[in-house]
């Protein structure tokens, strides 16, 4: 049972605490959009073995939804950052390349 | 035969005689016994039979690993099956049957198996239930379901109670021998709270049992001390009868406390879940002793020799009077000698190593025991005991050199670490060559959320099998542990115990090495799903490769013991017959529990009343009073109808329907969802979440709305009001009420973060209450009147589909004009706290009008009648708004909305899409709920095509026939066609039914617009 550390309390959440809500960073396509983005949107989803970015949200607590980077792998959690960002933070992507020189991103 | 001896038993107290029955039989134990011990010493050497072939089993082990004796426990209320005896503690009264035989232990018609045993091989099930087809169902289902399983079902409501137990700890300590017990005092020398627990009633584990001295004390005086040492410091607890179960991510583990296991009815609960959050988690696990496997080795009286010599040392049982000892490794020459020791005589130890030299096998000489080296066993003798054994040179193909009589055998093929908890979380095995086990690789642990390792291992869990080297690795793992969950550094020296020399072991994997396959089909690896070395072997030439799959197609280590004593043995074979090494084979998945744990434990408290929380309006009491039905609805409880004495649920609810319809009903509707949606951007959100423009509401006035998802399928619906220039309340189904609220917030807090608009689920805070039929106005003006003033209700001052706010009567309220019956309705919120008088005051001042509550399924026929949708009958996540005909409540102005890309993909404007229709039976009865439709022609598979299904169906009392509402392709242009509902309730009758509108019932909506 993981625990994160909500961005937005601080608090180390138990899992128990939180709710899962998928692969973070999805860029939406609305109308007007081709089939095959809106396919990617919709349907696309990664499954990586190691470096994964989540979205989760603080629902036994402060409510808030928050992106995490963890590897699937090993558990460990890279960090967690608000979710009003469209990308990671320069930090927390310059930490994972160091541990991780052949990791490919998190497009 | 087993018996107790006169004296010794480090554990019973003679003072304390208890009585037990087994099998209806009467037998005698001490305080302190395992059931094992007292079933042995009471000379009860047969216990169980095995699951395919029925073979005569005894207690093989002494601890979890137990695979054979599996005992029904208790009666009635607390019966329960597959309980082991070994981890079962005798009390006074207790009473147990054995598993699995038919009619009797002693004799058992199963048995017959055993003689068929050659065509009962591994893959027995895939090879033979397969043709003919019909054959499965009346001959292999009934004899597979006769056969299947151990023990029997309980069948009584369980008397017991459960909880569970939250803890947060620095370090945990899994294991209370010494090791553990080291581990628990170096880890807590560092500042560190350790949480020490141990499966057991007894600390110290094996070493107390094995002997020799730390800190120049004996191990029992060594282990008194630390006990007392840990108990007396405030950062320590220590816990017995909790077993270590599961160890998962970031630290999470799980222990199963028996709390009342052995004082059964005492008032405590029974067991108890502890959930445990631990920085770091010592495994002081200990190791499992290995069978050997030569033929014969699951007869009662084959023993492993560390349990035999348990059974002496511990609780003062002997299993034989003869018993012969076979071994690949040193330890098993300290079974001899306590068996020696005890004045019982050994005829004779064979080592199967070449040579059997060092300090236990002189002592084993010294104590007149003959000792053959290079020797094994070719065979047991003895049907439900031991009665003899050949002996045979280990080299050879089995000849026997020399026939011994003995009436026990005891055997160790050497000792496996216990790498379950270290392997739950995705720690690493290597294979130690020397010491013949997999043990866990320090260099591969599991990891925490901070990428470092949150589980080490002490003393034999490491793969140290010496006293001297367990009590080193246990001391530094402690400290270890200490320090990484942020102790500061200890000086604390470990126990000192003097080094000794052992001989090494040497794997021996099949006793002879050459024996043939009469031999091998006789030698057992999971003794409890009877799998032997013959089995591993013919899966591997048929094709088995990979442990994994070689498990599920023999059944090794798939029974409840899950292959404890099995799967090196297994997997060695396996490798063997590849021709490959063991660390190339790999284990199989090591997975949580450890060893089973109750239901019961974890449910916890959730059961019965307490199995989830329980929404109630404020009105609920006075439904229970009045003998309402209830349903459930989301985590609420609605009544379903109110029936009257004498009345069926049926003749209720058509009555509240009739009621309704020609004087007054009142619905308790507080449980429909109530979001507040505000902001200077509220308008344009809302018109992002519904398919229908919300942001050129009046204010005032009120609208239905759809939602969908991002795949354009509908997901919930509402009344969406207007209050102020900058506030919505937006009204969604009773269910959906907080996945909507998280829906809005999930696209306001990760995609619009910058629009302005705050949400505020209201449900709780406001009681609803629906005043419906022709007098609904009467008796509003009537509480107007009775307090002498109040908002006017006329339909120029508030017309259908508008809202006020106001008084009525007494009550702080907001008045909705909406109807989901057809009626003239009102909807009337008011502070949560007014609601029971409120409910009181309409009941009170409709007496004159024929008021009557009604429930949810009155509530369902009226809207049915009206052919309104409702989420979950008409929609069930596939169905997209204009499947419904509400094109209508879907912009064709707006830019975008939740669904509307998703809603012009080419299946969704496929024109074969089922639509909704109305459907009338012909002879006027009601279709079954769910009926498809069928056309003509047949699918890939030989079915008749559907065309259709139902979604709503109900008797109409208005209307006096069945009705109902469905999805039929093509339907809306169909109108006045007959089609066919074949019913599945074996009557083989189809139901015809006309294709026509949904609205049954005043389809010009004269009735609510008054």
């Amino acid at each position: 049972m993981l625990t994160l550390q909500c961005p937005y309390c601080g608090v180390m959440a138990d899992e128990t605490e939180l709710h899962a809500e998928g692969e973070a960073h999805i860029k939406r396509f609305g109308p007007g959009s081709s089939d095959e983005d809106f396919e990617t949107y919709l349907f696309e989803r990664k499954n990586p073995k190691g470096v994964h970015f989540e979205r989760w949200r603080h629902t036994g607590g402060c409510g808030k939804f928050f992106h995490a980077a963890r590897s699937t792998m090993t558990l460990e959690v890279y960090g967690t950052y608000p979710a009003q960002t469209l990308e990671p933070p320069k930090e927390l992507i310059d930490a994972i390349k160091a541990k991780h020189p052949d990791w490919e991103g998190y497009k | 035969m087993s018996t107790r001896l006169a004296q010794g038993g480090r554990l019973i107290d003679r003072s304390k005689a208890m009585e037990f029955t087994f099998n209806g039989k009467r037998m005698t134990g001490y305080a302190g016994d395992t059931l094992a011990a007292a079933l042995l010493g009471a000379g009860q050497t047969l216990v169980g039979r095995s699951f395919k072939y029925h073979r005569p089993r005894g207690i093989l082990a002494s601890g979890s690993e137990e695979p054979n004796a599996l005992v029904h426990l208790g009666e009635g209320a607390r019966f329960e099956p597959d309980q082991r005896v070994t981890t079962t503690e005798l009390f006074d009264g207790l009473t147990c049957t054995s598993q699995n035989h038919w009619p009797s232990l002693e004799f058992d018609v199963g048995a017959i198996n055993n003689k068929f045993s050659r065509f009962l091989t591994a893959g027995f099930y895939y090879k033979t239930f397969m043709f003919p087809r019909v054959a499965w169902e009346k001959l292999f289902e009934p004899i597979v379901r006769q056969s299947a399983g151990l023990g029997q079902v309980p069948k009584e409501r369980d008397a017991d109670r459960y909880e569970h137990f939250y803890a947060h700890v620095d370090v945990l300590v899994v294991g209370g021998g010494v090791a553990g017990l080291a581990a628990a005092r170096s880890a807590a020398s560092t500042g560190a709270k350790v949480l020490l627990i141990e499966q057991t009633n007894h600390w110290g584990g094996r070493a107390v049992v094995d002997g020799g001295e730390i800190d120049g004390m004996p191990v029992e005086g060594w282990v008194n001390k630390a006990v007392e040492e840990l108990e007396n410091m405030a950062n320590v607890t220590i816990r017995t009868r909790i077993m270590g179960a599961g160890v998962y991510d970031h630290g999470y583990a799980t222990g199963y406390e028996r709390v009342a296991d052995h004082t059964p009815g005492d008032g405590r609960p029974r067991h108890r879940l502890w959930r445990i959050r631990a920085k770091q988690i010592v495994t002081a696990t200990g190791a499992i002793e290995r069978p050997l496997s030569f033929a014969g080795n699951d007869i009662p009286g084959v023993m492993l020799a560390g349990a035999l010599r348990d059974y002496i040392v511990n609780w003062g049982v002997s299993a034989g009077d003869r018993v012969v000892v076979v071994t690949n490794n040193d330890d098993a020459y300290r079974t001899a000698l306590a068996v020696k020791a005890a004045g019982l005589n050994v005829p004779m130890i064979l080592d199967a190593r070449a040579e059997a030299g060092g300090p236990l096998a002189d002592a084993a000489r010294e104590a007149g025991i003959r000792v053959e080296a290079g020797k094994g066993i070719a065979k047991v003798h003895g049907g439900k005991k031991v009665t003899g054994v050949s002996v045979c040179a280990q080299a050879g193909e089995g000849a026997s050199l020399e026939e011994i009589k003995c009436d026990a055998v005891a055997m160790s093929g050497g000792w496996s670490p216990v790498v379950h908890l270290w392997s739950h979380c995705g720690g690493k095995l290597i294979w130690d060559v020397e010491q013949a086990h997999f043990r866990p690789d320090p260099d591969r642990a599991p990891t925490s959320h901070d990428g470092a390792a949150f589980v080490v291992t002490a003393g034999s869990a490491t793969g140290a099998l010496s006293l001297a080297d367990v009590m080193a690795d246990a001391h530094a793992a402690g400290k270890v542990a200490g320090k990484a969950a942020g102790g500061k550094t200890s000086s604390k020296a470990a126990p000192e115990v003097a080094p000794e020399t052992m001989q090494p072991i040497e794997p021996v994997w099949v006793m002879p090495q050459g024996a043939g396959p009469d031999k091998r089909m006789k030698m057992w690896l999971d003794f409890q799903n009877d799998v032997k070395v013959s089995d591993v072997q013919l899966a591997a030439r048929e094709g088995y490769e990979s442990v994994e799959h070689t498990k599920r197609y023999t059944t090794l280590g798939m029974a409840n013991d899950q292959g404890k004593l099995s799967n090196i043995n297994g997997l060695a074979i396996l490798s063997d017959a590849l021709s490959q090494e063991i660390p190339a084979t790999g284990t199989t998945t090591f997975r949580p529990p450890y060893n089973p744990i109750s239901f019961g434990a974890i449910a916890g408290e959730a059961r019965g009343e307490l199995f989830q929380p329980v929404r109630q309006t404020p009105m609920h009491a006075w439904h229970a009073e009045a003998g309402a039905y209830f349903e459930p609805v989301g985590h609420w409880y609605r009544p379903y109808c109110y029936p009257k004495s004498g009345e069926t649920h049926e003749q209720a609810v058509n009555r509240e329907v009739l009621n309704t319809r020609e004087n007054l009903g009142l619905l308790d509707a507080s449980t429909l969802g109530k979001l507040v949606v505000k902001g200077p951007d509220a308008g344009k959100f809302l018109d992002m979440m519904y398919t229908n423009m919300m942001s050129n509401l009046a204010v005032g006035k009120c609208r239905y709305g759809l939602m969908c998802s991002e795949n354009g399928f509908l997901s919930d619906d509402g009344v969406v009001a207007r209050i102020d220039e900058d506030t919505w309340l937006c009204h969604t189904t009773s269910g959906g009420a907080d996945r909507i609220h998280a829906w809005m917030e999930d696209w306001l807090q990760c995609e619009w973060w910058d629009w302005n608009v705050y949400v505020a689920n209201v449900t709780e805070q406001l009681a609803q209450v629906a005043v419906v039929g022709p007098n609904a106005r009467k008796v509003l003006e009537k509480l107007n009147d009775q307090a002498g003033g109040g908002m006017d209700l006329s339909a120029e001052a508030l017309p259908f589909m508008q809202w006020r706010d106001g008084k009525i009567g007494n009550f702080d309220a907001r008045a909705y004009r909406i109807s989901f019956s057809g009626e003239l309705s009102y909807e009337i919120a008011v502070p949560a706290s007014q609601g029971r008088a409120f409910w009181d005051a309409l009941l009170d001042a409709g007496g004159e009008f024929g008021v009557m509550p009604y429930g949810t399924e009155c509530l369902h026929i009226m809207r049915a009648e009206k052919g309104f949708i409702m989420i979950g009958d008409e929609t069930d996540g596939t169905v997209i708004p204009q499947d419904l005909g509400l094109n209508w409540a879907i912009s064709k102005k707006k830019e975008d909305f939740m669904g509307k890309r998703a809603q012009s993909r080419s299946h969704m404007t496929d024109p074969d899409r089922w639509k909704l229709v109305g459907l009338e039976t012909l002879d006027g009865s009601v279709i079954p709920d769910g009926a498809y439709a069928v056309g003509e022609g047949v699918n890939a598979n030989g079915q008749k095509n559907v065309i259709g299904r139902v979604t709503s169906t109900y008797y109409s009392p208005t209307l006096k026939k069945g009705i109902a509402m469905g999805l039929v392709k093509h339907g809306p242009d169909r109108m006045g066609e007959v089609i066919g509902f074949p019913t599945v309730d074996g009557s083989n009758t189809v139901v015809k039914a006309k294709i026509v509108s949904p609205v049954f019932y005043d389809p010009e909506g004269e009735k609510q617009n008054v």
